[in-house]
């Protein structure tokens, strides 16, 4: 029965994926394009988790840790590019670089 | 393990799935980037651990629970740094939100006196 | 000092917890590549207060983030619920609310908070006061009564200021 409970909660995170890339394909500005990738990250990470068990495969996991490290600082990354068209810029007084 | 925790699990999955869906709905839904992650949101902290949580109750107590948990802890810390250094980036390039006029004043307000703060 | 021990302490499980493998070999790299972690670390100079929090109130913690939970669990079935509406019933508005911790920290616990409830998205942030985008009444009154303010000051551990309204 948990099988074909993993492969309903695949079937609905491959469906929001859709949607998250009609998003990012129409999505009205840049942000909403990053935003939508940001989500595509975080679903993608779900489904590598959730496709380790279904395979009885748990050492997916990794794959999944890994993922979530860079959606994270790719997301950070192009915010911070999109903003200031530089990715070595400092704002602040005291420390640089935040956005 | 009994199957009353499988049980339980399923239903965790389940209701993850729900609102994973939910918050692709809203995704779609939703008017500006500002609410929209509102929509993005639900997607990282309910459908994310309720799902994780369903996994964890199914897989027992081993090493691939930890290390769900730490994804789990992961993802909970820096999805809001994400989400609040898109919304800084948008506000900052002149992206307007959705709101009510007072909103709107108190919003200007907030980024003149935050652009005399970093001196830009 | 006390900090390092904690630092070698938190990555020494990290490495055990990922690697899974108890032999002498992998065990022997573990233990020198956490040393190196440490030193690299300690030279620049990023366990301090922010890096390696090990002042605050874990106590107090303990209540914190159950609470926090319930209240993403109620405020997610609320924007669901919203979402889900055909008539879309959200009314989106700036609010500004006030941060009394005293530490960039625990500002920044706040903040993260705010953020990770769904209906409230902190945008812009000054020493002691955040704004905050709320999509919906309910969850803007939420956060106007104070309460996660209150209690995130209390894991920092400094006196709690009172908080108006009641909880329930």
């Amino acid at each position: 029965m948990i099988t074909y409970m993993f492969s309903i909660a695949a079937v609905a995170i491959l469906l929001v994926m859709a949607m998250t890339l009609f998003r990012a394909a129409i999505g009205p500005n840049t942000y909403d394009r990053i935003l939508a990738v940001n989500v595509f990250g975080t679903l993608a990470v779900i489904l590598i988790a959730v496709l380790g068990f279904l395979k009885g495969r748990p050492e997916f996991l990794d794959l999944a840790l890994v993922y979530a490290l860079i959606n994270f600082i790719g997301t950070i990354a192009v915010a911070k590019y999109i903003r200031f068209n530089d990715m070595g810029i400092g704002t602040g007084r005291d420390e640089g670089g935040d956005i | 393990m009994g199957s009353w925790v499988d049980l339980v699990a399923c239903l965790f999955i389940l209701t993850g799935s729900v609102f994973v869906c939910i918050g692709g709905i809203g995704l779609l839904r939703l008017r500006d980037v500002f609410e929209r992650m509102h929509g993005a949101s639900l997607i990282d902290t309910m459908g994310l651990g309720m799902i994780f949580l369903g996994l964890m109750l199914f897989s027992g107590f081993n090493l691939v629970t930890a290390k769900l948990a730490i994804i789990l802890g992961f993802v909970l810390v820096t999805s809001p740094t994400a989400t609040h250094a898109l919304a800084q980036a948008a506000l900052h390039s002149g992206v307007k939100p959705n709101v009510d006029d007072a909103s709107q004043n108190l919003l200007d307000k907030t980024l003149v006196s935050e652009r005399e703060n970093i001196g830009e | 000092m006390l900090r390092l021990f904690s630092l070698f302490f938190v990555l020494s499980l990290f490495w055990l917890l990922l690697s899974g493998i108890f032999s002498v070999l992998i065990l022997i790299l573990g233990i020198n590549s956490i040393i190196l972690c440490v030193f690299i670390a300690r030279r620049m100079a990023i366990v301090d207060k922010e890096g390696h929090p090990i002042h605050l109130t874990y106590l107090i913690g303990l209540s914190y983030f159950p609470w926090l939970l319930k209240e993403i669990v109620k405020s997610n079935i609320e924007v669901a619920q919203a979402i889900l509406k055909p008539s879309l019933p959200i009314s989106p508005r700036i609010i500004h609310v006030p941060a009394g911790q005293n530490e960039e920290l625990g500002q920044v616990i706040f903040a993260n908070s705010i953020t990770l409830t769904p209906g409230t998205v902190s945008i812009a942030h000054e020493p002691g006061r955040i704004t905050v985008h709320a999509l919906l009444n309910s969850t803007a009154k939420v956060l106007e009564r104070g309460e996660m303010n209150a209690r995130v000051c209390l894991l920092e551990g400094d006196t709690l200021p009172s908080f108006n309204g009641s909880e329930k």
